[in-house]
């Protein structure tokens, strides 16, 4: 099925999210819609979908315009959509899944579950799926739910695919599997629409490529243009792409982590007896899939986790057991993974923010009142000094685009007298321009001689940053290897498997391996 | 927040929740069965003289009994004990076992020396229960589709006042039946509406709802029901109607299967609202809508549709909840006559888990002790009144804490729904 977008217009209010985008895909054709987050992608896919519903343009499938009132619509003219958050639900079976919205009924009205297990099966065996048509969904890994959203779609014989930023919950070796799964489906005449940010995926998979920066279409690019032209393209002007740093100047130990474990409130493992050295003018990142107990091992080091055992020493002295307060007063920066939950309070104005971890005694309280002007020069300062971008320092934090949220939560960290940093997914959802200047950042306070610690689920963002990688999986420190490990060793260890040369260098007594 | 992955690895900390319970509990007994043991003989009724089948009083000897289930008690203890310690999981079965001996032991210690009629006890708690069963059955519709019913004693209140003056005024049973049903069904279009369309909090729309119906039906019986009271409040009641056969069945007979068509109606809703939740077309999207309304209606489902119409349904289940206090019980209405039975529904409702089945059995179990403090009361137990009093709920308290951090509710229940 042919699938044109002809003139979409969107607006909220003042902003116009899609300006007249053109957009055609052919049927057999992976089409590529690149650009940064913000950019309008999703916006499109929604009208397209028929979650908003468009100002302007129209929608044409083989020649006939559509009217598309609701997702319902969409899906009856051959439209399917696998979501970025997946819209499955989490306590059905697969074929629950599958069958919600055309359930097939039998006698009295009894849902045909038979028919939906034997759809399931059929379109999984098709694909080489293997999917269970009577697991819970929530029972299943990342890859497989996106399998039954894939199956979900196709059940209703779906000819125009929707990926939307398919790839942000893989690991490397599921991102290779999906993109053969995107072939077969194109070898079958399937229309194809993969929606990403990711550069590397898209020269591997497109036919065609467009991208689309603030709202509008501003170019077509073949598969076979370099990394750097998509970038600049995808960001308007030239980008650097790797992060500059020079050699580590190292110095001692400054954190040691020995035998950490950790118990989530229903007395489940998900930190299990971790063990890692940070030293000095060095970055440690923790390299994994989102939810395999990285966000736990950061709030343990922060005193937000309330089951822990084993020891966490900063200088030589016991972090383990203290409260937030007295870890930061021990100087422990730290950027949370949801900014908007943890990081900031969306109401409050940038200068507030600012002082938001430091609302005792100096230097901005004194006498029980906060001392204003003091605090205004302070927040002047730092917004220049860290590019925030806003009317002015009275502007509410929640009205930021998420780059310069990010850097005014930066500003308020690195603004103290660190020991350590620890900053997880720094650059999650902000844009190319944020993400350069984040990076730089981080590499000058590992400069300046502090340990770092980067959590981060992005595998480029991880070796352009890390001077050591430690991987995580199901709550254990696969290994710790060397920045310069290969994409490939990082994925199987992002799926549990130790690599052999680690296994063979690493001993009991000496966690870390062997990597200086 | 992406999706996260992270898996049950295995279950490290021991769960004491069980031991220590059965603990004070074995306390308690050793307490008031030993240290307070009363001399005498238990006499346990159980059959009726117009009884088809006579089975022959049971006479337990007080000090034996309650001495022999206190030792059973101890060892049940030191089973749940040692699982706790061996981190494995407590045992349904054996919790069903250590509340059946202390019942039956304190049920032996309160009536020694008397006579326990134990099937008042359990006729009655079926009465009481069926208000609570229709009220949990239309708690958990209601909150399976996304929005919380904390009107459920307003439906009821309406249902009860409706249909006694529906009854009255045309002399039909069940025309008296519809109007409850209108009644419970316009409490919850109020709660949908302002809860789906307007955003409101909907715990505070229960809330404000309840004092309103409260308000409203106290104010109309003291004003206009009581001016002709023969006219507008005295409906004629559903006569009791025994069931063939199953009726003659000893013990459970009497039970279940001499009731009036409201009881017989609370058996088929249950069911009813079972198969269809769970094995239906329509059920399948109320889950899907009060689980994930988004992954709802991107399936083309519309959520807040389907949320008015569940809601409603709910209403119309809790109406007839209501008629029985007047058509089923009293024969008249009286102000505020519910007392409270809708907020323990609302609790059956999280006792059992959002389940249609287990919420009739937590009805059941808050319906057998409040009819407990009763009969209690009626012969005369060592027990203060006062404290009898405090049992429902004291049960009710214990046994919702008791599932507290256990329990999923429902994940998007309580939540509003707008494309974003």
């Amino acid at each position: 099925m042919k699938l044109e977008l002809r003139g979409i217009t969107k607006r909220f209010g003042a902003l116009v999210a899609n300006d007249h985008i053109d957009l055609t895909v052919e049927p057999g054709e992976i089409h590529c819609l690149l650009g940064e987050n913000g950019a309008g992608k999703s916006t499109l896919m929604n009208v397209l979908y028929g979650l908003y519903e468009a100002d302007e343009g129209e929608i044409v499938l083989d020649g006939v315009p559509q009217h598309l009132a609701g997702p319902g619509d969409a899906m009856n003219a051959g439209i399917g959509m696998v979501h970025q958050h997946f819209m499955l639900i989490p306590v059905f079976t697969v074929a629950e899944n599958v069958m919600l919205g055309h359930e097939e009924t039998g006698f009295g009205g009894r849902l045909d579950l038979a028919s939906a297990r034997r759809r399931v099966r059929e379109l999984s065996d098709r694909f080489g799926f293997d999917l269970d048509p009577d697991a819970l969904v929530e029972d299943l890994p990342v890859g497989v739910q996106q399998r039954v959203e894939i199956v979900k779609a196709l059940a209703r014989d779906a000819r125009v695919l929707v990926f939307d930023e398919p790839t942000a919950v893989l690991t490397p070796q599921e991102t290779d599997e999906l993109m053969a799964i995107m072939r077969d489906l194109r070898a079958n005449g399937t229309a194809i629409v993969f929606i990403t940010h990711k550069l590397r995926e898209v020269r591997e998979v497109a036919d065609r490529i467009t991208v689309v920066r603030l709202g509008k279409v501003v170019g077509e690019a073949s598969p076979t243009a370099s990394n750097a032209e998509l970038a600049a393209l995808m960001v308007g002007r030239a980008v650097e792409l790797t992060v500059r740093k020079a050699a580590p100047r190292l110095t001692d130990d400054a954190l040691v982590v020995e035998g950490l474990t950790v118990l989530d409130p229903r007395g489940q493992v998900t930190v299990d007896d971790v063990s890692f050295r940070v030293r000095g003018g060095e970055v440690l990142a923790i390299a994994g899939v989102q939810g395999n107990g990285q966000t736990e091992l950061v709030e343990a080091l922060l005193g937000l986790q309330h089951r822990v055992t084993g020891r966490v020493v900063l200088d030589g002295s016991s972090l383990r057991g203290l409260d937030v307060r007295r870890i930061l007063d021990a100087g422990v920066g730290f950027v949370p993974e949801d900014r908007t939950q943890d990081g900031l309070v969306g109401e409050f104005s940038i200068a507030e923010n600012l002082m938001l971890d430091r609302s005792v005694g100096a230097p901005f309280v004194r006498a029980g009142t906060v001392r204003r002007d003091h605090l205004r020069a302070f927040a002047v300062e730092k917004s220049r000094e860290f590019d925030v971008r806003s009317q002015g320092i009275d502007t509410p934090v929640g009205r930021l685009s998420g780059g310069n949220q990010q850097k005014v939560v930066l500003a308020r960290e690195l603004s103290r007298d660190l020991r350590l940093f620890v900053a997880a997914q720094p650059t999650r959802g902000i844009d190319v321009g944020s993400i350069e200047f984040v990076h730089q950042r981080i590499v000058a306070t590992r400069d300046g001689g502090i340990p770092v610690i980067v959590v981060s689920t992005e595998l480029d963002e991880v070796t352009a940053l890390a001077d050591r990688v430690a991987v995580m999986y199901r709550g254990r420190i696969v290994g710790i290897v060397p920045a310069d490990t290969p994409r490939e060793v990082l994925g199987l260890m992002m799926a549990g498997e130790v690599p052999p040369a680690l296994r063979a260098a690493s001993s009991p007594s000496d966690p870390e391996g062997a990597i200086a | 927040m992406t999706t996260v992955t992270s898996q049950p690895v295995r279950l490290v900390g021991r769960s004491w929740k069980t031991p220590i319970a059965c603990g004070l509990f074995t306390v308690l007994a050793t307490v008031l069965f030993i240290g307070q043991g009363r001399p005498g003989e238990t006499t346990f009724q159980l059959s009726r003289d117009a009884d088809l089948v006579q089975l022959p009083p049971l006479v337990a000897p007080v000090g034996a009994t309650t001495l022999g289930l206190t030792v059973v008690l101890l060892l049940l203890t030191a089973h749940a004990v040692w699982l706790a310690v061996t981190r494995r999981r407590p045992q349904i079965w054996s919790s069903l076992a250590f509340a059946v001996a202390f019942l039956v032991a304190f049920l032996t210690w309160a009536a020694a020396g008397q006579t326990l009629p134990v099937l008042g006890l359990l006729v009655g708690t079926v009465g009481i229960s069926v208000p609570l069963v229709f009220g949990a059955l239309g708690g958990v519709i209601s909150e399976r589709v996304g929005v919380i019913n904390v009107a459920i004693e307003g439906q009821l209140l309406g249902g009860a006042f409706v249909s006694a003056v529906v009854a009255s005024l045309t002399g039909n049973l069940y025309a008296g039946l519809l109007g409850a049903v209108v009644a419970g069904v316009f409490v919850s279009l109020v709660l949908a509406v302002f809860s789906i369309r307007y955003w409101v909090d909907q715990v505070i729309v229960g809330v404000v709802l309840i004092v309103f119906v409260t308000g409203l039906t106290s104010f109309l019986s003291s004003t206009v029901l009581t001016k002709d009271a023969a006219a507008l409040n005295s409906p004629p009641r559903f006569p009791a109607i025994d069931v063939p056969v199953l009726s003659q069945i000893p013990i459970i007979g009497p039970t279940f299967f001499r009731q009036t068509v409201i009881v017989y109606a609370a058996y088929v809703a249950v069911v009813v609202v079972y198969m269809c939740l769970f094995h239906t077309k329509w059920g399948l999207r109320v889950r899907a809508a009060g689980e994930h309304p988004q992954a709802a209606d991107t399936v083309g489902i519309k959520v807040n549709a389907m949320r008015l119409w569940a809601v409603s349904i709910a209403g119309a289940v809790v109406g007839i909840g209501g008629a029985y206090f007047t058509l089923g019980a009293v024969g008249s209405f009286q102000q505020n006559m519910t007392a409270g039975m809708g907020y323990i529904a609302l609790a059956a409702v999280i006792f059992g888990r959002w389940h249609p089945i287990r919420a009739t059995l937590a009805a059941l179990l808050f319906g057998f002790a409040t009819n407990l403090q009763y009969v209690l009361g009626a012969i005369g137990s060592p027990v203060p009144s006062e404290f009898m009093l405090m049992l429902p709920y004291l049960v009710t308290i214990v046994a919702v804490a008791g599932l507290a951090g256990q329990v999923r509710k429902p994940a998007a229940s309580g939540l509003p729904y707008a494309r974003r």
